[in-house]
């Protein structure tokens, strides 16, 4: 019989290690995923990531299944995730699509669909030109986006991870997307055709 | 239903979790505005072009780091060695016990203190039964000397010390 994730955590609770490790097997990388959005850097999303399980782990011995267990574990991830942007803003530069181009950057040009160009490279750059598209929203729009469409969360999870009302959030997430849809315009326009399981952000 | 409304509800009705009340509403509303059904088919391609972005996987050594982190903190600090441990507290408490044992000991053994008296006893016989103290007590308990009035036997002792007095320079000499 498998374990939800609330009773896995009760176990860690009463000193089974090994259902700490089965967490940190099923959630490390959706975890590092979602950091590694938020904050734009390998490395630092490794370590928010650690941060975010020493941190369950370390209150084991309190925990009380008042909430879904990715509620809780997601809350954290987005606080560590936020407060790190907010003490790096003064390093970071705020990328946005509308900012000059930098001499490395190439700038958003999609290739004509009947040129012979390295597939992968155009893959790598729409990926780039998505990442910084969805690095450019708000941090509240941007956690939204990120909870939603990867973690596939429900309205009231992400509703309480970022302490708003679901009415607040579904708003919320229109403008996300609705910024998006007008920042990506071009990738809309012209869609990969290769991709399985699309349509559907859940 | 306006344009406003169907915008905080599309959102649910396209990833499937309007309930069927709204999907009806909102089905309604697309169909009537061109403006609202293009943003929904947007929306749609919108979500394909973000699965475009592909999933950052952790380094191979994140568990082992993670596992390092954990066996660290779960080993005391600097602090640790100011809580009592049981096992220390228990030997300290035996070797203080053994320590206070042993210093009481000898006042407790009455066949050392007996040996100890013994010792004092004999060593007080051995200087009682020297010659010199012998000879000493031969002249104060001389029944001739005792016999002797009381001056005479006192000038006799600074004539017996003015002899021996005499006699130092010449053994000195010699």
């Amino acid at each position: 019989m498998t374990r939800t994730d609330v009773q896995l955590m009760l176990d860690v609770k009463a000193g089974d290690d090994a259902s700490f490790d089965l967490l940190l097997q099923k959630y490390r990388t959706p975890l590092v995923s979602f950091l590694y959005r938020m904050v734009r850097d390998a490395a630092t999303a490794e370590d928010l990531a650690q941060e975010v399980f020493l941190r369950v782990y370390r209150a084991r011995k309190q925990y009380s299944p008042s909430a879904k267990f990715t509620t809780w574990l997601f809350r954290i991830a987005t606080n560590l995730a936020l407060n790190s942007v907010r003490d790096n803003r003064h390093r970071q530069m705020q990328v946005s699509l509308d900012a000059p181009v930098e001499e490395d950057e190439a700038p958003i040009q999609l290739p004509a669909r009947d040129l012979r160009i390295d597939e992968h490279m155009i893959e790598r750059d729409r990926a780039n030109i998505i990442r910084r598209a969805v690095a450019a929203l708000p941090e509240k729009q941007r956690v939204a986006v990120l909870l939603h469409k990867y973690e596939e969360m429900d309205y009231s999870e992400i509703a309480k991870i970022l302490d708003c009302s679901e009415s607040a959030l579904k708003s919320l997430l229109f403008r996300a997307y609705e910024t998006l849809r007008v920042q990506l315009a071009p990738l809309v326009a012209q869609p990969v055709e290769h991709r399985a399981g699309e349509g559907r952000p859940s | 239903m306006k344009c406003e409304d169907v915008s905080k509800e599309l959102i649910a009705y396209l990833d499937r979790r309007a309930n069927s009340a709204e999907r009806v509403l909102v089905e309604k509303h697309l169909a009537e505005c061109d403006g609202c059904r293009t943003r929904a088919e947007d929306f749609r391609k919108l979500w394909n072009v973000l699965d475009e972005e592909p999933i950052h996987e952790p380094s191979l050594g994140f568990d082992a780091r993670l596992r390092q982190r954990i066996a660290a903190e779960a080993r005391p600090g600097w602090f640790g060695w100011l809580v009592p441990q049981p096992r220390m507290a228990l030997s300290m408490a035996l070797l203080l016990a053994l320590s206070v044992w042993i210093s009481r000991l000898p006042r407790e053994n009455p066949a050392a203190l007996g040996a100890s008296t013994a010792s004092e006893d004999e060593q007080f016989q051995m200087i009682k039964d020297l010659g010199v103290l012998e000879n000493y007590d031969v002249l104060t308990k001389s029944d001739v000397l005792s016999a002797l009035p009381a001056r005479q036997a006192a000038e006799a002792e600074p004539a017996l010390d003015d002899q021996q007095q005499d006699r130092q320079p010449e053994g000195d000499g010699g």
